[in-house]
C-alpha cells in the first residue's frame, strides 16, 4: 500500500524530515515529488513515532516544506534482476540508461543478507589475469576481494580494464572460463566511464558485462547504493545463474566521501578524519559479498579500486579496506614516473589467498618458489639501490652488483608489460627463471634444487641457442 | 538461539517508538531490567535492553532491523542474554549469540535469514552419561555429578548449576540421555527437591564463579619460537597482539589455535573476514593435536560474527566466547580464548554508543571502553574451580589499530591490562619476516614467574639464554646505524660477529615458516636447543681471533640455519652434530 504525506518539516543537506508518518518501517524506500513534479528517491535512515528521517539519493534541489509530497511504499530498496541484464548499461540506482526496462525474474533487496560463514568455501582457483606482477607474485583467486590501491593520476583504470579483458580461469583440458564483468562506477568522470565502455566494446567484453554508472555529476548520495545494486546483481548472476562474476568497483574513495557527507549532515560523532565510526562495518557489508559458497558453481571476485588521498596508505579509506580485503595491489608513483608500466610495487602488495590458488595442478609446481625468490632478490636489489645512492657503485661487492642488475632487469622485463600483452602464467614464470640466470647460484636459496634442475637448465639451453642465432 | 522464554517470569509487552540502525527505542517497558533479553516485532528478533529512561527502553537488536516500524511489539523475556551450556558445544560454529551456523545453513541456505532460532545444542542427540556421585552424597553448585564423552578429546563433566545450589543426591542414573533429560535429583537442606539436567543457561555478561584465583605459573606453549622463548604467555594469562593489516595477526592467531597446548580452544572471529573462518573450519579437522593425537576440531569451538553480520551481535560475541571458555574451565580444563579482533568489538561498542547519542571519549569511542576491555580480560585466570579442580582461561586478543598507530585508544586501553604484548610490525612483514613480532617493542611480564617452570622442564637456563639473545639483538640495532654510515667491513671483528649472530637469530630462529611441515610447530625442547647452539656459536666465535668471512661459510653455520627444518624426532641427534661441528670447526680456525 502506498502512503503519501505532505508534511515535510525540514530539509538538511541530503536529509529530509517528514512529520506525522504512520506505519512506516526502518530502511523503507521513499519516493519524493517536488512541487514541480520532479521525482526523487530516498531511504529511511531513522524512524520514530511520527518523524521519519529520509536520505535522498538525488540532489535535494527543488525540495520545499510546502508542496513536496513524500510517498512510502512499505518495502525496502529492491532492484529487478534478470539474466538479460548482461550486456546492458544502468545508472547508479539500477535503472537502464537506454532500452527497455528490465523484466524482473526476481526482485532482491539491495542490502542483501549476511552470508553464513559456515556456507562459504575457501577460494582456491587461480585466475590468470595475464599481468605478470599479479599472476606471478600476487595471484588472484576466484572468490577473492583484491583491491588496487592507487593514487590520482596513476594508471589504475588501465590495469582494471586489462584484468577485465584478460581474466580467465583455466579449467580442465585448458579450456578457458570467461568471466562476466559487473562494473560499478562511483563518482568517476564521464571520460573514465567512457574509457571502460569503449574498452569493453572493443574487446567484446561488453557482451559479458553489466555496467552501473554513477558519474561525478550524478548525485553523491546515490553512490551509497550503487555498489549494493551492482553486488545484488552479481549475487544473482553468480548464485542463480552460475556465472563467475568479476566485480570492478571504482572509486571507493568517492563512496566513502559520500558516506561521510551523510554522516556529517546527521551530526554523528566522527571517527578518524571525519569519516563515520561505522565505516568499517559499512565497507565490510560491501566487500564481504565476495566469495564462493557451497553448492553453487558461480563465484564473486571483487577488484575495488581506490585512490589514496596524497598516496597515504594509512588514510582511513585505504586502511579500513586493507583490514577487510584479502590483500592489496599497490601502485607506486615513483615507479610510474620512472616509466615502469604498470607501476605495481610488488613489495607492499599482497595476496592473502595466493597459496590456496597456486602450485601443482593449479598453476605450476615451482610457482611459490619462483615467487619467493623473485621477491627476496628484488627486495635485496632495491636495498642495494638505496645504498648506491649514498656511497656509489664502486664499493659494491660482486653479489651486490648482481642484485642491482637483477632489480633493474626485473622491473624492465617482469613488471613492464604492454597494455595488450596477455602473458600466460607459464610465460610469467619463464621470465622469472630467465631473470634468475643473472644471479649467482649461491643467491638462489629459495628455489628447490629439483626445480633449478628442471626449469633452470632449460633456460640455459635457450641462452646458448640465442647466442648462436645472434 | 539457545535461550527459551521463561514462561513463569512476567512478560512485559511494549511498543517500538523509534528505529535507528541496530538501536530500537520502545515505550511501555516499565519493569524491564537492564540487559534483559527482548524479542522485537512479530519476527521475534533478539535484542537486549541497554538503557532505561522512565518507561522507555533502549534496545540493541542482534539482527538486521530494516522494516521494523514504530508500534511493533517488544516483549521482554525477563532474563539476561544467555548461552546454553552442555555437551555438544565442542566442534560447533556459532554466531555472536550462539546460534549454530551449520544448522542455519541446513535450514535456510547460504544466507542467514533473520528470526532464525535453532537450538544451540542438539536436543535430540543421546549422550552416554555415567555418574560419579552416589545417592546420599552431598553436592553443591559446581560439583561434578557425572561425565559424558563429548568428543574424542574432551570429557564433559556435568556440574550442579549455580541456581540449584547444594543438597544431597537423592537419585542419579547412568545411561543414555538427551541434554534436557533429568539425570540427577538432589534435595536441599530445606527439603526442596531439585532436578539436574546436562545443560543449563548462563548470562553472558556475568562471570562464572570459582573458589579461588591464583597467579599464573605455567606457560601456554604455542610452538612458536618468538612467543615461547622470547615473550611467553602463561596459562591463565592475557596477551595482546596488535598490528596493521597484512602484518600477520590472523595467521599468528591461527597458529596458536592449532598448536597451543590448551585442552580447549575457543576462537572468536569478531568482525573479521568470512573466508578466514572458513579457512579454520576447513583446516582444523585435517590437523592432529600434537599433545593428544586427536583431531584438532575435537577441542575447538568457533564463534563467527564476521564483519558483515549484525554489529550488535558482534558486541555480544566476545562475551559468548568467554562464557563458554569459563564453562570448560569450571570442569578443570585449560582453555585458551582467542579473539580476533577486539578492535572490531570496540568499534561495535562505538557504533551503538553513537546511536545512543552518548558523549564520546577519545576518537568517538565511548568513555566506558577502557572499563569494558579490562572487565573482559579480567575474566581470564588460573583458578581453583568450585569442584576443587584447577582450570584456566587464557585470553589472547588481536588489536587492529587504524593506520598501524599504536597510540589509538583500543591499543592503549588493552596494553594497560594485558601482560603480554606482541607488537607486529609492518616493516618486518614487508621483509617477509614472519611471525612479524617486533623484538624491540614486544614484552612479556610473565617471563620471570615462568622461569621456574622452564628451569624444571628444560633443565637449562632459559632465562640466561633468553637474556643473552635479546642482548645481541639490542647490540645489533645500535650497530646498524654505524654500519649504514661506514659499511660492515669497517667494524671490528667482535662487532661483525655480533651482527652475524643477530642475523642468525632473526632469520634462523625468530622466523618461522607456517607452510613447512617441521617448522610450523617447534617443541620447547627443540626451541631451547636452537637457542643453545646459537649461543654456543657466539661464544665459540668470540673465543677465536677469526675471520668473519670464513665463519659465514662454515658448515656448522649452514647447519644452524637448517636446524629449524629438522624433524622433531631427529632434533637431538642434529643438536649434538651441530655442537660438535661448532667445536671442531672453530678450533680449526683457532689453530
Amino acid at each position: 500500500m502506498i502512503k503519501e504525506y505532505h508534511n515535510v518539516r525540514s530539509v538538511e543537506g541530503p536529509l529530509l524530515f517528514v512529520e506525522g508518518v504512520y506505519d512506516v518501517g526502518y530502511g523503507e524506500i521513499v519516493e519524493v515529488e517536488t512541487s514541480e513534479g520532479v521525482l526523487k528517491r530516498g531511504k529511511i535512515l531513522e524512524i520514530s513515532e511520527n518523524l521519519a528521517c529520509v536520505q535522498i539519493f538525488e540532489s535535494t534541489m527543488g525540495l520545499d516544506t510546502l508542496g513536496t509530497k513524500v510517498r512510502f511504499f512499505g518495502e525496502t530498496f529492491k532492484v529487478p534482476l534478470a539474466r538479460d541484464m548482461v550486456g546492458r548499461v544502468f545508472d547508479g540506482a539500477g535503472r537502464p540508461l537506454s532500452g527497455p526496462r528490465v523484466v524482473a525474474e526476481v526482485k532482491e533487496d539491495v542490502n542483501g543478507m549476511s552470508l553464513n560463514p559456515a556456507a562459504r568455501e575457501s577460494p582456491g582457483d587461480f585466475i590468470q589475469t595475464g599481468i605478470s606482477a599479479i599472476d606471478g607474485m600476487n595471484s588472484l583467486v576466484m572468490g577473492q576481494k583484491l583491491p588496487i590501491f592507487s593514487g590520482a593520476g596513476l594508471p589504475h583504470n588501465d590495469i582494471a580494464a586489462q584484468i577485465a579483458r584478460q581474466a580467465c580461469v583455466r579449467g580442465k583440458g585448458n579450456e578457458k572460463v570467461r568471466f562476466c564483468v559487473v562494473f560499478c562506477a562511483m563518482g568517476i568522470t564521464f571520460e573514465e566511464a567512457d574509457f571502460f565502455r569503449r574498452d569493453f566494446e572493443e574487446s567484446g567484453a561488453i557482451e559479458n558485462a553489466v555496467m552501473f554508472l554513477n558519474l561525478c555529476d550524478s548525485p553523491a548520495i546515490e553512490r551509497l547504493i550503487t555498489p549494493r545494486v551492482a553486488l545484488t546483481c552479481a549475487e544473482f548472476l553468480a548464485y542463480k545463474h552460475d556465472y563467475h562474476v568479476l566485480v570492478i568497483m571504482t572509486d571507493m574513495t568517492n563512496y566513502c566521501e559520500a558516506l561521510r557527507e551523510v554522516s556529517a549532515s546527521r551530526n554523528e560523532v566522527p571517527g578518524r578524519r571525519g569519516y563515520p565510526g561505522y565505516m568499517y562495518t559499512d565497507l565490510a557489508s560491501i566487500y564481504e559479498r565476495a566469495g564462493r559458497v557451497k553448492g553453487s558453481k558461480g563465484t564473486i571476485t571483487q577488484i575495488p579500486i581506490l585512490t589514496m588521498p596524497n598516496d597515504d596508505i594509512t588514510h582511513p579509506v585505504a586502511d579500513l579496506t586493507g583490514y577487510i580485503t584479502e590483500g592489496q595491489i599497490v601502485l607506486n608513483r615513483r615507479m610510474h614516473q620512472a616509466g615502469i608500466s604498470p607501476p605495481i610495487n610488488v613489495l607492499p602488495s599482497l595476496s592473502r589467498l595466493m597459496s590456496n590458488g597456486i602450485g601443482e595442478g593449479k598453476t605450476r609446481e615451482d610457482h611459490r618458489n619462483v615467487s619467493n625468490q623473485l621477491y627476496s632478490a628484488y627486495a635485496q636489489g632495491r636495498e642495494v639501490r638505496e645504498i648506491v645512492s649514498v656511497i656509489g657503485e664502486e664499493s659494491l661487492s660482486e653479489v651486490d652488483y648482481k642484485n642491482l642488475e637483477f632489480a633493474q632487469m626485473f622491473e624492465k622485463k617482469f613488471l613492464c608489460q604492454e597494455f595488450y600483452d596477455n602473458r600466460s602464467v607459464e610465460d610469467t614464470l619463464g621470465i622469472g627463471w630467465e631473470l634468475f640466470s643473472i644471479l649467482p647460484h649461491t643467491e638462489l636459496k629459495r628455489l628447490a634444487p629439483e626445480f633449478i634442475e628442471k626449469y633452470g637448465r632449460r633456460d640455459k639451453e635457450k641462452d646458448d641457442g640465442g647466442g648462436k642465432n645472434e | 538461539m539457545g535461550v527459551t522464554l521463561n514462561a513463569k517470569s512476567k512478560q512485559i509487552r511494549g511498543k517500538i517508538m523509534k528505529v535507528a540502525g541496530p538501536v530500537v527505542v520502545a515505550k511501555e517497558m516499565a519493569g524491564a531490567k537492564m540487559y534483559n533479553m527482548v524479542e522485537v516485532s512479530d519476527e521475534r528478533l533478539i535484542g537486549e535492553v541497554i538503557e532505561l529512561k522512565g518507561d522507555k527502553a533502549v534496545i540493541q537488536v542482534y539482527e538486521e532491523t530494516s522494516g521494523l516500524k514504530p508500534g511493533d511489539v517488544v516483549v521482554s523475556t525477563g532474563r539476561a542474554l544467555s548461552v546454553e551450556l552442555g555437551p555438544g558445544i565442542i566442534g560447533s560454529i556459532y554466531d555472536g549469540i550462539q546460534r549454530p551456523l551449520e544448522l542455519i545453513r541446513k535450514n535456510s541456505g547460504i544466507f542467514i535469514r533473520r528470526g532464525e532460532r535453532p537450538d544451540a545444542i542438539d536436543k535430540k542427540r543421546k549422550w552416554d552419561f555415567s555418574g560419579c556421585v552416589r545417592k546420599g552424597d552431598k553436592v553443591h553448585a559446581g560439583s561434578v555429578v557425572g561425565t559424558v564423552r563429548e568428543s574424542e578429546a574432551i570429557e564433559n563433566r556435568i556440574m550442579v548449576p549455580a541456581d540449584v545450589g547444594s543438597g544431597v543426591v537423592r537419585r542419579i542414573e547412568d545411561g543414555k540421555f538427551c541434554v534436557d533429560d533429568v539425570i540427577c535429583e538432589i534435595e536441599s537442606s530445606g527439603g526442596a527437591k531439585k532436578s539436574i539436567t546436562m545443560c543449563h543457561v548462563w548470562p553472558v555478561r556475568e562471570k562464572r564463579g570459582y573458589a579461588k584465583k591464583f597467579a599464573p605459573r605455567e606457560p601456554l606453549v604455542t610452538g612458536q619460537r618468538v612467543i615461547d622463548m622470547f615473550y611467553p604467555v602463561a596459562k591463565g594469562g592475557t596477551a595482546a597482539i596488535p598490528g596493521p593489516f597484512g602484518a600477520g595477526k590472523t595467521v599468528t592467531l591461527h597458529q596458536i589455535a592449532k598448536w597451543a597446548d590448551a585442552d580447549i580452544i575457543v576462537y572468536v572471529g569478531c568482525g573479521e573476514r568470512g573466508n578466514e573462518m572458513t579457512n579454520v573450519l576447513e583446516e582444523l579437522p585435517k590437523l592432529v593435536d600434537k599433545n593428544t593425537g586427536k583431531p584438532l576440531m575435537e577441542r575447538t569451538i568457533l564463534i563467527a560474527n564476521t564483519s558483515n553480520m549484525p554489529v550488535a551481535a558482534r558486541e555480544a560475541s566476545i562475551y559468548t566466547g568467554v562464557t563458554i571458555a569459563e564453562y570448560y574451565r569450571d570442569m578443570g580444563y585449560c582453555v585458551a580464548l582467542i579473539a580476533d579482533s577486539t578492535s572490531r568489538w570496540a568499534e561495535a561498542m562505538r557504533e551503538i554508543s553513537s546511536r545512543l547519542e552518548e558523549m564520546p571519549g577519545e576518537e568517538g569511542y565511548p568513555a566506558y571502553l577502557s572499563s569494558r576491555l579490562s572487565e573482559f580480560y579480567e575474566r581470564s585466570g588460573l583458578v581453583e574451580t568450585l569442584s576443587g579442580k584447577m582450570g584456566s582461561v587464557s585470553i589472547i586478543g588481536a588489536v587492529s589499530p587504524q593506520g598501524g598507530d599504536f597510540s589509538e585508544p583500543v591499543t592503549q586501553c588493552t596494553v594497560r591490562v594485558t601482560k603480554c604484548f606482541w607488537a607486529l610490525d609492518s616493516k618486518l612483514a614487508d621483509m617477509r619476516h614472519f611471525p612479524a613480532v617486533n623484538w624491540n617493542k614486544s614484552y612479556s611480564l610473565y617471563a620471570r614467574v615462568l622461569s621456574d617452570w622452564y628451569k624444571e622442564r628444560l633443565s637449562d637456563d632459559w632465562s640466561h639464554a633468553r637474556a643473552e639473545l635479546v642482548k645481541i639483538l639490542k647490540k645489533e640495532s645500535e650497530l646498524a646505524e654505524v654500519v649504514q654510515l661506514v659499511g660492515m667491513d669497517a667494524l671490528p671483528y667482535s662487532d661483525q660477529l655480533t651482527m652475524l649472530t643477530a642475523k642468525i637469530i632473526r632469520e634462523d630462529f625468530l622466523q618461522q615458516d607456517v607452510f613447512h611441515k617441521n617448522d610450523t610447530y617447534c617443541s620447547v625442547d627443540k626451541q631451547m636447543k636452537m637457542m643453545n647452539v646459537i649461543l654456543k656459536f657466539y661464544e665459540a666465535g668470540n673465543g677465536v681471533p677469526g675471520d668473519i668471512k670464513k665463519i659465514r661459510e662454515m658448515n656448522c653455520t649452514r647447519r644452524i640455519a637448517l636446524f629449524r627444518y629438522a624433524d622433531e624426532k631427529k632434533g637431538d641427534t642434529e643438536y649434538k652434530g651441530i655442537v660438535k661441528g661448532i667445536d671442531d670447526e672453530f678450533s680449526k680456525i683457532g689453530r
